[in-house]
């Protein structure tokens, strides 16, 4: 023990002697980590040009064919009433399943990184379920489930209650599909930050709310924006699981991706890809959200001047 | 106001970390929990902050049983090794904390503010994130903010492992005054024995879930109670020999041991700087030849072998008397053990020690 402490109070090593090198000579010489030039390039060009093919190339033809006819044929399009009841519905379904998603994402990443309890590693495949089942299973399980035939069938017709084919089914379908998001976000985060200063506040007297208000939460909250960003692009611009439940009644259970398909089915090119340039303006905006989240984070992470 | 523990045992799942614990800690004295890595200490003083509970045993503070209270109302302050503060909240809105969630007056809180934070010699720092200051003034915030609340107990959990030797050295004795200033009944875990001695008035060995020796600092390494404590506090010499009435044997060495009548094996320790060296033989000698010589500041450490009694023994002494003896790798030379602690036992018990380093 004595011995450990004396070696680290005594002086610093002195640093590895510089290569002698003449001048001009030290650009021929690479680190070892790096690649040459030539593969640098070709793995770089690859990459653009993949980007390119089957990124770029795409949403410039959505959005050349959107505003082919002009921007005020674009806004007749978006804004017609059949496109309005579709953006409500997708922005409801959104402000419905969302916030579920965030209490849950919460409770369920509180609950994997702060107890110890059988079952903790079922629950955490169990959370990632919906990454690796196809949507239209997920619509169709509502379906089995809440459907006139299905298991609860009887019961939600005898009370009136319609799900399958309304908009509490399209819900629920979403929340299935979206429910990982927040929670997948968060449980790395809340892993490596530990429970050390949740402990500190309990034994400060802190209630339990009080923890989570301010401490968890002001602690969490860029890696929980983050995961609300992308739960809540998907719940917008979810397909298959929507489309098995919602009935595509026109103006009641169409969401923005379930319209620009009839449009598209029906042979009105224009107007479809004009819906369809709004998904596109969504992802705009989530990726803004999220390199505007990772900037202020680096900020706030940027030590402002040593002491 | 004396903390009182009383059979207090835990496990972790099928491991057991506490195993029948007993511990007092007299009211206004900084008592250190000391020990190897894994022994136990660190989940005492969770139960005693609350966060763990006990399987089995009492715990109790002047007279009334800690146990039934929760973290929240047992008025404790702690601190932890890295500190725990929270990240996102200034240096004055740290210490304020325990404060505002009492929903203290804010008048109050703002006075009390000011005065620890200059209790902990942080004036001018208080609107400083903790990722601005160093590691030093970190603690000492997080030390400001436990203190907040005037608790009755204060608890330490390796309160300086994070930082470098000097910091140490320096907060170490920062805190030694500041409990002279405050007497807050404090207990104090570390695995650095220096940093016990130095700090507390007490000195509690704990290994492998038990504790083996309570008291002074003094008195544990005077009087070690056990292989374990001798072992544990600084580096000692171990001889294999055996007890008879009285006398303990190493080879033909042979040394008092009055409290042991009964034939047994026994280890004889030897501290390094009780190993007398001299080039020639003295009664109760055994020669010895120099394998290595390391100048450590103001002492030298010599390492030796002495065939028939210690594959390697280690030896320390002054600057004067090993520029008197002019040792060199190979010289042989011969060595009088001084003071000797005679222990019986055919092994050496496994402890923690075991496990980890040494």
């Amino acid at each position: 023990m004595k011995a450990a402490e004396l070696v680290e109070a005594g002086p610093p090593a002195p640093p590895p002697p510089a290569l002698a090198l003449a001048p001009g000579a030290r650009a021929r010489f690479r680190r070892a980590e790096e690649d040459p030039p030539w593969a640098r390039r070709t793995l770089i060009g690859a990459a653009l040009l993949f980007l390119a093919v089957f990124l770029l190339l795409p949403a410039a033809a959505v959005l050349g064919e959107a505003f082919r006819g002009g921007l005020w044929a674009w806004a007749q399009a978006v804004t017609e009433p059949e496109a309005r009841a579709a953006i409500r519905l997708t922005l409801l379904v959104a402000a419905i399943a969302v916030p579920l998603n965030t209490a849950f994402g919460l409770a369920a990443a509180w609950s994997v990184t702060r107890f110890r309890y059988p079952g903790k590693s079922l629950l955490l495949a169990l959370i990632d379920l919906p990454f690796g089942v196809s949507p239209v299973i997920a619509g169709m399980s509502v379906v089995l489930l809440f459907g006139a035939r299905g298991l609860l069938g009887p019961w939600l017709q005898a009370h009136g209650l319609k799900v399958v084919f309304a908009v509490p089914g399209i819900v629920l379908a979403t929340v299935f599909v979206t429910f990982p998001y927040v929670a997948r976000e968060l449980i790395p985060f809340m892993q490596a930050q530990g429970t050390e200063e949740e402990e500190a506040a309990l034994v400060m007297g802190a209630s339990g709310w009080q923890i989570l208000r301010r401490v968890t939460l002001p602690n969490v909250r860029w890696s929980l924006l983050y995961g609300i960003i992308l739960c809540n692009a998907r719940a917008m611009g979810e397909f298959g699981a929507v489309s098995v439940v919602s009935g595509h009644i026109r103006g009641l259970t169409d969401t923005i991706p379930l319209h620009v398909e009839i449009l598209y089915s029906e042979y009105a090119f224009r107007a479809a890809f004009a819906v369809a340039s709004l998904l596109f303006l969504l992802a705009l905006l989530t990726l803004a959200a999220k390199r505007a989240l990772r900037w202020s984070q680096r900020r706030e992470r940027r030590p402002g001047g040593e002491a | 106001m004396t903390i009182q523990v009383r059979g207090v045992s835990k496990s972790f799942g099928a491991q057991p970390v506490l195993r029948e614990v007993h511990l007092s800690v007299p009211e206004g004295e900084l008592v250190a929990l000391l020990g190897p890595s894994g022994c136990g200490k660190t989940t005492l003083l969770r139960i005693l902050a609350g966060l763990e509970v006990p399987d089995s045993g009492e715990v109790s503070h002047g007279g009334r049983a800690l146990l039934d209270r929760g973290a929240r109302e047992r008025n404790v302050g702690l601190v932890f090794q890295h500190y725990a503060l929270f990240r996102h909240m200034t240096v004055g809105e740290n210490v304020a904390f325990p404060l505002r969630v009492r929903k203290r007056p804010r008048a109050e809180v703002e006075a009390r503010v000011r005065e620890l934070v200059g209790l902990v010699q942080l004036e001018g720092l208080a609107g400083r994130y903790p990722h601005q200051l160093s590691g030093g003034q970190r603690q000492r915030v997080a030390l400001a903010r436990a203190l907040a609340t005037r608790p009755e107990v204060l608890l330490l959990d390796e309160p300086f492992g994070a930082l470098d030797a000097r910091v140490r050295q320096e907060l170490r004795r920062w805190l030694r005054r500041l409990h002279d200033e405050l007497h807050v009944t404090s207990v104090f875990v570390t695995h650095d024995q220096e940093e016990a001695f130095e700090v507390a008035d007490r000195v509690v060995l704990m290994n492998a879930g038990r504790v083996e020796q309570e008291g002074t600092p003094a008195q544990v390494f005077e009087e070690p109670a056990s292989p374990f404590v001798m072992r544990f506090l600084g580096a000692v010499n171990v001889f294999r020999g055996h007890v008879d009435g009285g006398r303990a044997w190493v080879g033909d060495l042979e040394f008092s041991a009055p409290a042991l009548a009964e034939r047994s094996p026994a280890h004889v320790f030897v501290r390094p700087h009780d190993l007398e060296l001299s080039s020639a033989p003295l009664p109760g000698s055994f020669p010895a030849r120099v394998e290595r010589v390391t100048v450590l500041g103001a002492s030298v450490r010599v390492e030796l072998r002495a065939p028939g009694y210690g594959e390697r023994l280690e030896a320390e002494l002054d600057l004067p008397r090993s520029h008197a003896l002019a040792l060199r790798p190979g010289d042989g030379i011969h060595v009088s053990p001084r003071r000797v602690r005679v222990f019986p036992g055919h092994d050496l018990e496994p402890d923690s020690l075991t496990a980890s380093a040494l």
